[in-house]
């Protein structure tokens, strides 16, 4: 590469107490150029991400813009010097109209009021940067998330940014709604702009990406170009072949007993003739685009949300609609999609939050079995090896492996037989992640039964003996573990999505 | 791997923790004491029973209000609650002839309906706490005047001995011993108790974990009504009559005492001892006030200027306690 890179951290290093959670990282962003980060959640990406956004300072190493080295104490310094993050999280105001997102803090004014015509004018240049005809005075809230995404590149390409990191853009967008993101993002790069790109999905760093910066455990492990194969990714990423990153080891199927059966299951204008069976130890994958139906029916058949028509059987016994107590009495546990907003409760202790399930059912004279409680959490923390300081810490100061080890510990302790898991390793580092599929093997090899909701197609094929597909609220297809490929899932999971499940 | 790989922090910084924990029980002794050093009158036998049956009324309705904020709501009715379940415990006796304890009792049935009420409109109805309780507010002291027509009713005797003595001990001190045990023991060791935590916490959470959230939410605000009414015949006991516009704006001094014992609004977190010190707080500064000849009107400026410090300071220690 002749060029000059318009970015670069430069042997950068950052310490949180006694962790060392980025190593001596060297990374460039390129004028033109789509530079991939890679890694596993928790190998240092987000902190790379803040350093350059002005959030975090790095302990060693430094920051080089335009070849002179800077110093980045807040996100206003790297905003003028052109860097803007796109984070997963949009920072749109989804009460407002999109003019006003777009020149929010900097409203041209007339007299001391707000100038309506200039505000138009100036927010509908800025989307024309990237070609995005809309009406500007739509409320923000109005649009999908891949119209806001663009709507906040726009602004931040108004505001002269010229290096765009983009934090898992594509994490939320369907296939064709990524196509059109790639296509503004290949014209950026016609005029120069350069992009740092985050995705999980592999498939698309040889579509748009350039260059890839592999990062693993806080450490550069190496660059190479973006053609290079997914497989050799994985291993780059990983440090070991994808066999032992996933150690399913299924079970005898051909004489267990089915002990979770789904019939006609439709709720409507979400998901629709649902028909499935589990058997005890085996683990049934659920496959789809986000927006399939795949949480909505996960939480039918846990009872957290009501269903129009249809039944749910648990051992040849119906379950009533819409009753989470009738659901745990019958020994389903639920672990929710989104672990911090309706798995735990924050502020609470370890020790509470494994025993909510618990709590009630173990209570002599509605009187709390303190000391009872106590010891089955101990007991749970210990054998899941919950990595804390005690069983009374609040579980919010955990990392997001051990939270999710403690919601599974919560129906361990309930001595739930069938589990319904929705994204059950997202947001959970390397390690924790296998800790949690033997955790998977060890429950259907007691004769448990799981359905796992995943967005990562290699943990779907990996962890699954049985794979259904949805697409648009129904049963796209079945496959069997032998037989599936990322491909063959996904030709269930995307077809035709492109006519029907487009475009607001 | 055990569980203890991480050391866990030296007992000597206990006391370290025990007072960054009671900021508020902190503040109260210092401000006892700067009381005791600046007028004799402060810690007299007759001035401390005072401060006694003072508090009682404030804190007993603040137990009540400490569930809801646990819970994670607000109750902005408990003022005229308190008047209401007076008023209709002295109507029963005195219009409709029914015996004392009688009317006693229907006066604490009324706190816990209408509790009750708030608690459906909140987790049926969906309405905010705040809404739904500030309609209520509006409404039991409107049903406080319609029944009293204005006038005060004189309470059965006996609603009056609980404004009364037991010995040398005023009444409405046991009672609010009794409270705060009773009030302590429901949130700390009972299921629904511990309840109130987890919804506060993450409604959520708790939904999907199987607590019965709506029933909780329920029993939350009746819990509240129920120790409003108690509150408000100590208050009419102690005047022998129930009085119309008895307990207005005590709902914020409820809130104030719960917030200053350590509460968050956001819920989640309180405890039935920090709302005691906070109550204890209010008092102490009016009653300390009051004996330095310093009026009503700048009382109120003290006593506002304490919530946003007590509440500043919590702010800024948890913030500093979470870097």
């Amino acid at each position: 590469m002749t060029q000059r890179p318009l970015l670069t951290l430069q042997n950068v290093g950052k310490v949180f107490g006694p962790v060392t959670v980025i190593h001596d990282v060297t990374v460039s962003v390129y004028p033109g150029q789509v530079q991939v980060l890679l890694g596993e959640n928790g190998a240092g990406k987000s902190t790379l991400i803040k350093m350059m956004a002005g959030v975090y300072q790095p302990d060693s190493g430094h920051i080089v813009v335009d070849g002179t080295t800077v110093t980045l104490p807040n996100t206003r310094a790297a905003e003028a010097l052109g860097i803007a993050t796109i984070h997963q999280e949009l920072n749109l105001v989804a009460t407002m109209s999109i003019a006003e997102n777009v020149m929010l803090g900097r409203m041209p004014t007339r007299h001391g009021l707000v100038d309506r015509r200039a505000l138009r004018q100036q927010a509908r240049a800025a989307l024309a940067l990237i070609g995005l005809e809309i009406d500007v005075d739509t409320l923000v809230g109005e649009l999908g998330i891949a119209r806001q995404q663009l709507v906040e590149i726009a602004k931040a390409l108004s505001i002269k940014a010229r290096i765009l990191i983009l934090d898992e853009p594509t994490a939320a967008l369907t296939r064709h709604e990524t196509e059109n993101l790639f296509a503004v993002m290949a014209d950026l790069r016609q005029r120069g702009v350069g992009m740092l790109f985050i995705s999980h999905h592999l498939d698309e760093i040889a579509e748009i990406g350039d260059t890839v910066t592999v990062l693993r455990d806080g450490e550069f492990i190496g660059e190479v170009p973006a053609a290079t194969s997914e497989d050799e990714l994985v291993k780059l990423m990983v440090g070991r072949g994808i066999e032992d990153q996933f150690p399913r080891v299924s079970e005898n199927l051909s004489e267990a007993a089915e002990v979770l059966t789904v019939e006609n299951l439709t709720s409507t204008g979400l998901f629709s003739g649902i028909s499935f069976t589990v058997k005890a130890g085996e683990v049934l994958g659920v496959a789809g685009l986000v927006g399939a139906g795949r949480t909505e029916l996960i939480r039918a058949i846990a009872g957290a949300d009501r269903y129009t028509s249809g039944t749910v059987t648990v051992r040849g016994q119906h379950l009533p609609k819409g009753n989470i107590k009738a659901a745990i009495a019958a020994g389903i546990g639920h672990v929710p999609e989104d672990r911090k907003a309706q798995g735990l409760v924050l502020d609470a202790s370890v020790n509470n939050n494994l025993g909510y399930a618990t709590l009630a059912s173990t209570a002599k004279l509605g009187l709390v079995d303190f000391a009872g409680q106590r010891s089955r959490a101990s007991a749970v923390a210990k054998r899941l090896r919950i990595r804390m300081h005690t069983i009374d810490q609040p579980i919010g100061a955990l990392s997001g492996g051990n939270q999710q080890k403690a919601v599974f510990g919560r129906w361990i302790i309930a001595a739930s037989t069938i589990l319904l898991l929705d994204e059950p390793t997202r947001g959970v580092d390397v390690g924790a992640k296998v800790e949690i599929y033997e955790l998977m093997n060890t429950i259907t090899a007691a004769g448990g039964a799981i359905v796992m909701v995943s967005s990562e197609l290699p943990e779907i094929l990996g962890m699954s003996d049985r794979i259904l597909v949805m697409r648009d609220g129904r049963i796209a297809g079945e496959i069997s573990a032998a037989e599936a490929t990322q491909d063959a899932v996904m030709t269930l999971a995307a077809r035709d999505v492109d006519e029907t499940h487009e475009q607001r | 791997m055990s569980t203890t790989t991480l050391p866990t922090p030296r007992r000597g910084l206990d006391y370290k923790k025990f007072l960054a924990n009671n900021g508020a029980l902190v503040g109260l002794v210092v401000l006892c004491l700067a009381l005791f050093i600046a007028t004799p009158d402060f810690l007299t036998g007759q001035n401390v029973l005072n401060i006694g049956i003072q508090v009682s009324t404030v804190a007993v309705l603040a137990f009540g209000m400490t569930f809801v904020i646990v819970a994670g709501g607000i109750d902005l009715s408990v003022g005229s609650v308190a008047a209401l379940s007076a008023m209709s415990s002295g109507w029963m006796f005195v219009s409709a002839g029914l015996p004392g304890w009688l009317a006693l009792v229907i006066g604490l049935v009324v706190g816990a309906l209408a509790g009750m009420i708030n608690g459906l409109a909140n987790a049926y109805g969906k309405l905010p706490s705040f809404i739904a309780t500030l309609a209520m507010l509006s409404v039991a002291r409107g049903l406080t005047l319609v029944i009293s027509d204005g006038r005060p009713i004189k309470t059965a005797p006996e609603v009056s001995f609980l404004g009364g003595s037991l010995g040398p001990v005023p009444m409405p001190i046991v009672i609010l011993v009794i409270s705060a045990l009773v009030a302590s023991f429901v949130l700390n060791r009972t299921v629904i108790g511990r309840s109130m935590y987890a919804v506060g916490g993450n409604a959520e959470a708790a939904r999907l974990s199987g607590l019965p959230v709506k029933r909780i939410l329920v029993t939350v605000f009746a819990l509240a009504g129920l120790f409003a009414a108690l509150a408000g015949l100590l208050l009419a006991g102690r005047l022998d009559s129930a009085q119309p516009q008895a307990a207005a704006g005590y709902e914020l001094d409820a809130i104030a005492a719960v917030v200053i014992g350590g509460a968050s609004l956001s819920g989640g977190l309180g405890r039935i001892s920090g709302t005691l010190v906070g109550a204890l707080v209010l008092v102490v500064i009016r009653n300390g006030l009051n004996l330095l000849n310093v009026t009503s009107f700048w009382q109120q400026v003290v006593i506002g200027l304490v919530i946003a410090l007590a509440v500043g300071i919590d702010v800024l220690r948890r913030k500093t306690r979470n870097s």
